[in-house]
């Protein structure tokens, strides 16, 4: 169960002289909004990037009420794939990161830029039902994986439009004042990826991108009886990084910044740290990928007559 | 005053006798109140022919309803003291539900096996008239509040990968249309049903992981005669009927992950530990639905229960080519074996049909089995062989069960199903053309109606005065037709024929049409895949082969008792059409980018080019004089001569 909902007015069962620690954590609950945006059969990566981040982050703990998953278009049960129900990783076929257990919230012509950005922002039709909505509140660390075809300070949404950067920033930045994230994770892997986060200007944002402007990030190998290629470089090595990762880790994100070097990758992952408030050192992996929940039980009632003052 | 006397006394008598009448009665409630449900029906009954006021009766018999709850609270008191397992017995609600799972494999004739599978949930309870219904046992809690909170009295929904082959396969159990079709009959206190509709579409779009938001008024009909309710209800008003189709609708696992934790077991004991989505997927036919309705519990159907269905049929069709001998197994279709039944389910059986091969000569099936049962499903009566799951020995000594079906010869024509149909387009270029639609009557001497429904979205524009409906040659006037017009981007055509097939005919409906042009911002990111047309839907009352049981509550197995039979001489039946590509005419959306680029460039160059030969003027300059020269000009400038 997450603490969501305002957080002031926590119930009086919360020892008095451990509040004020159980608020210097920084948040209480965690989203991901996994993203991918690019349609057609020879794609097929870019479906095998989101899905490989989805089970990594399913594996972590966060439950699938808080992942809005959105994938362009269907690789697993499309009429090419030789191994229907399944998206693989690799060519020796030993990892189905499709799985027996995934819910997609948005996937075919739903994904669109204006259907991420109401979900980002929280402006959706009344009749949304719930699976399809990024509740966040201002104790959420929200993880964004976007990936697909981009360019110098844009993406492709399905091969019809794009969503520039600065959109991209004005939407965290929306966030941020309607306090909808505590601190976000922005990951995003394609073509000149560096060029989607230089326009950021929100606080507690931090970015890594699969290459700079001006590079083309890669993918990894094609594989002859599927007949496409599988997996990007850079998702592709992440992967592995966050395969050893287990829900106890204290690797931090120092580590994740060391993923994929240029011998692996062929172009040059980028981040950026500058807007991020902590020290990238103190942030561990699983603040954003896994779903640790910090729930305190006591029997004993206590009157909290002072405001608790929140530790960052 | 011996008078005055008489007459007290008769009438203290008369109060007296009324008093012995009320606490009997009330007594009668104490006694009664301790049993279960029967016995409140039982009391319900006594109640109402002891009141007989018509009018008061549904007020009374709830308060009754209620009194009577209190009654068994208050005896539950009592008997705390006294006896400890009659309280358990009565403080704890018995819950009337019942679930009930079950599995058919039918070996086709073109050497594909059908496996159709069927979960049945039945739940005594009233989700409409303001009762708020909040202990969820069997029933799944999400679809309860779908229909208390759209008062909805009827749905139907079902997803289909691929396309069901009459003419090979015979009929299905329960046949669907390729992509998502829903259809929903609200009740009659629903005021707003299209606002109603979109929202329950919208969130049995978040319950199925499907994009069913994209239905709205351009593919939404309201059928006036071919969707009549399957449960209970005698309501002619098919302005609370809506049907909708999404022909494109992708079915994956993400279909399969809610439908299977919709399962009071899920997925982790009974048959659905079958449902392995890498092997279900990978078959020629995959289609699985959900159907809610309200049914008759007993013949005279005075109680009512909730019966939520949740289907699956599959066609799988492992031929390798070269091998003589083909078997099946659980294993081989499943890629798992049966280790129980789920604990929660009343019955658990599997059904293997045997009709074609009474004498084991066309195929063996083992572990053999002495349990046989006959049942009249689609016209005919099939023999099967059945599994008993809830019985351990079902389960041998190894404690797993793997159906092994060996086929010995291939030989033996299927009959040929009484009605089918297919659909497709005619013409040629992007302007014109006219869809056909054929229906085969395969039935020697007999003929029968059948009733027609043809959804069309708005962008084919009918010529319907080009309709035209034909059988052996000859016109075949149509004794029924409701058609209603499409409305540019608002609604799609609706056309519904009653239409009499002669026997052993072929009846050919064509009507021609005119492709539209749509805004630039209306097309989807892959306009040149095409545009759907879903099928067309043709139900009909077809001739039996044998008497029909129309007894529907008797006990019969799933696959047997789903459309209601009224009359033992003919069964339902519906078969659906191929859905339709259209190509429209799709623009070259590169040429607003192409335009723009060429327009200005020519303006550049061309306006440049003018301006500049307007305004520009051109001066003489002289170049600028060396150093010696600049001093004696200097020089010469003091001394007041002209420089040089």
């Amino acid at each position: 169960m997450s603490l969501t909902g305002s957080t002031r007015r926590f119930s009086p069962l919360v020892p008095q002289e451990n509040a004020g620690q159980f608020f210097s954590s920084g948040h209480t609950n965690n989203w991901a909004v996994l993203v991918c945006t690019s349609r057609f059969w020879f794609n097929y990566r870019h479906v095998a990037n989101t899905l490989s981040v989805y089970r990594s982050v399913k594996r972590l703990g966060i439950p699938d009420s808080h992942i809005v998953l959105m994938l362009a278009d269907d690789m697993a049960c499309n009429h090419r794939n030789p191994k229907p129900a399944t998206v693989f990783s690799h060519k020796n076929m030993e990892l189905n990161v499709y799985g027996d257990d995934v819910e997609v919230d948005y996937r075919g012509y739903e994904v669109t830029v204006e259907n991420f950005l109401r979900v980002l922002t929280g402006r959706l039709p009344p009749s949304t039902p719930r699976s399809k909505r990024l509740l966040s509140d201002d104790r959420s660390n929200i993880l964004i994986y976007l990936t697909g075809h981009g360019g110098n300070g844009f993406l492709k949404f399905q091969d019809s439009e794009e969503i520039s950067n600065v959109e991209l920033a004005d939407a965290f930045e929306q966030m941020w004042q309607k306090r909808r994230y505590n601190e976000l994770l922005f990951i995003i892997d394609t073509c000149q990826g560096a060029s989607m986060y230089e326009r950021f200007y929100s606080p507690n944002l931090m970015a890594l991108a699969s290459s700079q402007v001006g590079e083309d990030s890669l993918s990894h190998q094609p594989d002859l009886a599927i007949g496409v290629h599988l997996m990007d470089r850079y998702t592709f090595y992440l992967l592995e990084f966050l395969e050893d990762i287990h829900p106890s880790s204290k690797a931090n994100m120092n580590d994740l910044f060391k993923v994929c070097p240029k011998s692996q990758c062929v172009s040059t992952p980028g981040h950026r740290t500058d807007l991020f408030l902590r020290d990238p050192g103190s942030a561990l992996i699983t603040d954003f990928f896994g779903s640790v929940r910090k729930v305190e039980i006591t029997m004993e009632t206590i009157n909290l007559t002072e405001p608790i003052h929140s530790f960052r | 005053m011996a008078a005055h006397r008489c007459s007290l006394s008769a009438l203290l008598l008369i109060i007296c006798s009324l008093l012995v009448f009320i606490v009997a009665d009330s007594e009668k409630a104490t006694l009664t109140g301790d049993h279960h449900a029967t016995a409140v029906d039982n009391l319900q009954t006594v109640t109402e022919t002891e009141e007989g006021a018509a009018a008061e009766e549904p007020a009374v018999e709830e308060e009754r309803r209620w009194e009577e709850t209190v009654v068994e609270e208050a005896t539950a008191d009592k008997e705390d003291t006294s006896a400890p397992e009659t309280v358990v017995q009565s403080s704890v609600p018995q819950p009337k539900d019942d679930f009930q799972e079950e599995l058919v494999i039918r070996p086709l004739h073109s050497g594909d096996i059908y496996a159709s599978f069927q979960f049945r949930t039945l739940w005594e309870t009233d989700f409409m008239r303001g009762n708020k219904v909040s202990h969820y046992r069997l029933f799944p809690k999400s679809l309860g509040q779908v229909i208390s909170k759209f008062s909805v009295r009827e749905l139907h929904i079902s997803f289909t990968q691929g396309y069901w082959r009459t003419m090979q396969w015979g009929q299905p159990f329960l046949p669907s249309p390729p992509g998502a079709e829903l259809w929903v009959w609200f009740q009659d206190s629903v005021t707003d049903v299209d606002g109603t509709w979109k929202e329950l579409t919208n969130v049995l779009s978040g319950i199925f992981c499907a994009s069913l938001n994209f239905i709205d008024s351009t593919n939404t009909v309201q059928p006036s005669a071919s969707f009549k309710p399957l449960g209970i209800g005698n309501v002619t008003d098919h302005r609370f009927l809506r049907y909708a189709t999404l022909p494109r609708e992708i079915v994956c696992t993400e279909n399969l992950t809610p439908w299977k934790k919709l399962l009071p077991c899920g997925s982790k004991a009974g048959l659905a530990v079958l449902l392995k989505s890498e092997k279900l997927f990978h078959s020629s036919f995959h289609s699985q639905a959900v159907h809610i309705r309200p049914v008759c519990q007993d013949w005279q159907c005075k109680t009512t229960s909730w019966e939520l269905r949740q289907t699956l049929n599959v066609v799988f069709d492992l031929h390798t080519p070269g091998q003589g001998k083909l078997e099946w197994s659980l294993f081989k279709m499943f890629s798992r074996t049966l280790t129980e039944a789920c604990p929660l389910a009343s019955s658990s059986k599997i059904y293997i049909d045997i009709t074609d091969d009474p004498q084991g000569e066309q195929f063996e099936v083992s572990p053999a089995t002495h349990l046989l049962s006959q049942a009249m499903v689609l016209g005919d009566r099939r023999t099967f062989s059945v599994y008993d799951l809830t019985q351990q020995i079902t389960f041998g000594t190894v404690r797993s069960l793997n159906l092994l079906i060996r086929w010995k010869s291939s030989e033996g024509d299927m009959l040929r199903p009484l009605l089918h149909a297919e659909r497709y387009v005619a013409g040629y270029g992007l302007q014109t053309g006219e869809i056909h639609t054929l229906m085969y009557n395969n039935h020697p001497y007999r003929s029968f109606p059948v009733l027609l429904l043809d959804s069309v979205p708005w962008y084919l524009r009918l010529y319907i005065h080009t309709l035209t409906v034909t059988s052996k040659g000859k016109d075949n006037k149509p004794s029924y037709i409701h058609y209603q017009p499409s409305k540019d981007r608002v609604r799609p055509h609706l056309l519904e024929m009653l239409v009499q097939l002669p026997p052993n005919s072929v009846t050919e409906v064509t009507v021609q049409f005119e492709r539209a042009l749509l805004k630039w911002t209306e097309y989807t990111p892959d306009p040149n895949h095409g545009f759907y047309v879903g099928s067309s839907v043709i139900s009909s009352l077809v001739p039996s082969i044998v008497a029909m049981d129309t007894n529907s509550t008797r006990e019969q197995p799933l696959f047997s008792s789903f459309f209601p039979c009224k009359e033992e001489s003919s069964y339902f039946m519906r078969v659906y059409t191929e859905p339709l590509l259209v190509n429209l005419p799709t623009p070259d959306f590169s040429m607003p980018y192409n335009v723009i680029c060429l327009t200005c460039t020519v303006v550049a160059v061309g306006y440049g080019s003018l301006y500049n030969l307007l305004t520009r003027s051109f001066q003489i300059e002289e170049p600028s004089p060396g150093l010696a020269k600049r001093i004696a000009n200097i020089i010469r400038k003091m001394r007041g001569v002209p420089p040089l």
